[in-house]
């Protein structure tokens, strides 16, 4: 007996897939000097499935807006040659194309998921009575067994992500163009949402085109890779292995997760048992939420250590608890139950409560590199914002200048000095937020999922530093989903909550 | 339970079209603003207590909700009587103060006025998903689709705003300027983050607009509704109710002869 879900319905046509020709397309965005995309020639046939790779700023984002027809008019940028979608241009190709981007906050539309699967229909002017068994129809497909009335708001990331998923694909696209669709996501996530596009995809027939640097994910998925290079035009075009086999080393050294090129893993040079110097007994860790006076608990009977030279990794399921642990631990909440006390030595005069300290006082001492860089930054260039806690420590001119120098070059940023940093790239901008924590040398750095979304260039770099850093006396605390960071790193490794059953082999092994 | 799907029990009021309700509240908001005394307030209030007993908020609910207009109240009312335009009998009197006839009367209509304008509209807007709204919004009054969903879509955003505001002042106290510099400080405190939230906002609304644009939003084809929204019999009715209380109110008062027409 066939599948309800995919039965395609009598009226409205059956799903045709998407052809796309490229000739000698090109766009500049309006207000920038470069080129995002030149001399780009390319055919995809219909029900091809294509892996878009290259190095960050190739300008592989902005095809993809293309093709979906959201990248403007002549206002925001320049068009050259021409990008055709069965022969029309993309901007016409209205409904025959469906976009899934990487933030899954800034996808949910409306308040209830019925609703929000339906928008796009109801835009594309679909009969009312067609729409929902539509929807009914999209939801089965993506995995999301919820009541048509279940609020958006309380959906994880990988639910928002198949949410969004389900919107396109209730609006039957011959295209489905993916963006990074699972960057945000926990391993879980990815799974949920790759699997969902997948039996999508075998039912539909559909076009495809995902951009994604973590190659594994869709290695099994796509039948062809397209390459392209930052100078313009296309640097590598074809099957999957092939590809991968000739340009492996190239695509690695651009940032790009090959799985048989892992990055390579740091050599520590441990400095022997380390000092104490934060202890967590019976801790339990909340949120007091707003309008309330008592925290709810997310989390409890935490005890653990932490010791300088040591990385500790804090692992576990989503919504465990593990980033409102991390937060307790740097002293930004106070802890909702048990005890949280610093050494006395790493408290060096100050209260034994890490919550209790003063703003600056924490500087010396706990250092949080948050999950999203923007939170931190607070001045208009690089330069400005790494000097605020040097600053604030009071230190003289001459030492705050050495110390953002020495930082900038250690991490590549002095390009960037007088940038801003909310213009910065991903890469960049976790660079950053790095950074503005070491200007004041804290003793003990915590970070909230630190490699999340990171391309492999980033990421050996980080963890480089981050090994450095230990072997010199640092204490590390790592919130992370990250298989390849905690074998990297981790000394100690806190799971918080019931053990995830699903976990992505990551590249590096 | 958030801002964009209230918990609303199932009850005859919140069946009915929104914008019936909105309606309702209008045209009793308007009546009672045309005159100020104590007569039409007072019957329009009195004739509303009778029909939120079919409200369909708990009481626990309806308390707590219609808490400021309660305290709104008294508060416009005692002022108005202390410092009110004084006429009439002088009753009482203290330096600056002084309590008369007339102040008394007038304090009484606007304490009623402030009731029978706030307890309605909060309820009606209480049973009321702004989803239904924006519906009715649109396919009633035929508002601009555009509008009408970009606000909605904008709503979400707002929700948002606490939790941005908390992570952002987390990450002030961690990055060493989070306390201290006194009253200078205290500003800076909150406007640094408040620009940085306007910031953060600005850019997944982009990113949003983005979203809904991939989804064939804002082109000037014509939209199908996925959920009608249609005025019954009931909402009809509902108007009525609201027209009548209008009438009786005014009509009370003129009888009464207290009615005094703002505009006269």
């Amino acid at each position: 007996m066939p599948d309800p879900s995919s039965f395609i319905p009598a009226r409205g046509p059956q799903i045709r897939p998407v052809q796309i020709q490229a000739r000698s397309w090109g766009w500049r965005h309006a207000g920038r000097q470069n080129q995002a995309v030149s001399g780009l020639d390319l055919e995809i046939e219909p029900g091809e499935r294509v892996l878009l790779l290259g190095a960050s700023g190739a300008g592989k984002s902005t095809l993809v807006h293309a093709l979906a027809g959201v990248l403007g008019d002549a206002e925001d940028g320049d068009e050259t040659g021409s990008l055709l979608i069965d022969g029309r241009r993309a901007a016409e190709a209205r409904g025959r194309v469906g976009l899934v981007l990487q933030d899954p906050d800034s996808q949910v539309v409306l308040a209830r998921v019925g609703d929000d699967v339906a928008f796009g229909c109801e835009n594309l002017a679909v009969p009312r009575s067609e729409i929902w068994p539509r929807v009914r129809r999209a939801l089965a497909q993506v995995g999301l067994a919820l009541p048509l009335d279940h609020p958006t708001s309380s959906l994880s990331g990988g639910q928002k992500q198949r949410l969004a998923l389900a919107g396109v694909l209730a609006m039957q696209p011959g295209l489905l163009l993916l963006d990074e669709p699972t960057a945000n996501l926990d391993p879980r996530g990815v799974l949920e949402v790759r699997d969902a596009v997948v039996r999508s995809l075998d039912r539909s027939g559909a076009t495809l085109v995902v951009i994604e640097h973590r190659v594994e994910v869709w290695q099994d998925v796509v039948d062809r890779v397209i390459v392209l290079d930052p100078a313009g035009g296309v640097l590598a075009d074809g099957a999957t292995d092939e590809i991968l086999a000739s340009h492996g080393e190239r695509l690695a050294q651009a940032g790009v997760w090959v799985p048989a090129l892992p990055p390579r893993f740091p050599a520590r040079h441990p400095i022997g048992s380390g000092q104490t110097l934060l202890r967590a007994e019976g801790l339990a860790v909340g949120r007091v939420p707003f309008g309330r006076r008592a925290a709810s608990v997310v989390a409890a009977g935490i005890t653990l250590s932490v010791a300088a030279g040591t990385a500790t990794v804090v692992t576990g399921p989503n919504g465990a608890g593990k980033s409102t642990l991390a937060l307790t631990l740097a002293g930004l909440l106070k802890p909702a139950g048990g005890s949280l006390r610093a050494c006395e030595n790493f408290a060096a005069g100050a209260a034994p409560e890490p919550h209790r300290w003063r703003s600056t006082q924490l500087l010396t001492r706990i250092g949080t590199v948050f999950q999203d860089p923007e939170l931190q930054f607070l001045a208009a260039t690089v330069r400005d914002d790494l000097l605020i806690g040097p600053r604030a420590l009071r230190l003289s001119v001459a030492e705050q200048t050495n110390r953002v120098d020495e930082l900038m070059r250690r991490l590549r940023l002095d390009h960037l000095a007088d940038a801003n940093p909310f213009t910065l790239s991903g890469g960049e901008k976790r660079r950053m937020s790095v950074a503005t924590v070491l200007a004041t040398r804290p003793r003990l750095l915590i970070l909230d999922e630190p490699t999340f979304g990171q391309d492999s260039r980033t990421w050996q770099e980080l963890v480089t530093l981050l090994a450095e850093l230990l072997d010199e006396g640092t204490a590390l605390v790592a919130v992370t989903h990250d298989a390849a960071f905690v074998s990297a790193l981790a000394d100690e490794e806190y799971r918080l909550g019931t053990p995830d059953p699903i976990r992505l082999e990551s590249g590096a092994r | 339970m958030s801002l964009l799907t209230p918990m609303i029990r199932p009850s005859v009021v919140a069946r009915l079209n929104p914008v019936a309700k909105l309606a309702v509240a209008l045209t009793v908001s308007c009546a009672l603003l045309l005159s100020i005394d104590w007569v039409s307030a007072g019957v329009a209030l009195l004739l509303e207590a009778l029909l939120l007993l079919w409200c369909g908020l708990s009481a626990r609910q309806f308390w707590l909700r219609t808490a400021p207009v309660w305290i709104a109240a008294p508060m416009a009312a005692i002022t108005t009587i202390l410092y009110g335009e004084d006429s009439g009998a002088l009753l009482w009197h203290l330096g600056f103060i002084s309590v008369t006839d007339g102040s008394a009367q007038l304090g009484l209509a606007i304490g009623l006025r402030v009731l029978a304008i706030g307890l309605p509209g909060i309820v009606l807007l209480a049973t009321t998903d702004p989803t239904d709204l924006a519906d009715g919004l649109a396919q009633v009054l035929r508002l601009p689709a555009r509008f009408v969903l970009g606000g909605l879509a904008g709503l979400r955003l707002v929700g948002m705003f606490i939790e941005d505001w908390h992570s952002l002042t987390l990450a002030r106290r961690a990055r060493g300027v989070g306390d201290g510099g006194g009253l200078r400080g205290a500003a800076r405190r909150f406007f640094g983050p408040a620009f940085s939230l306007l910031v953060i906002s600005v850019r997944r609304g982009s990113k949003l607009a983005t979203a809904m644009e991939a989804r064939g939003f804002g082109s000037d084809t014509p939209r199908t509704w996925a959920r009608p929204s249609r005025v019954r019999g009931a909402d009809a009715v509902l108007v009525g109710i609201g027209f009548g209380i209008a009438g009786i109110a005014i009509g009370v008062a003129v009888w009464a002869e207290t009615w005094s027409f703002i505009l006269a």
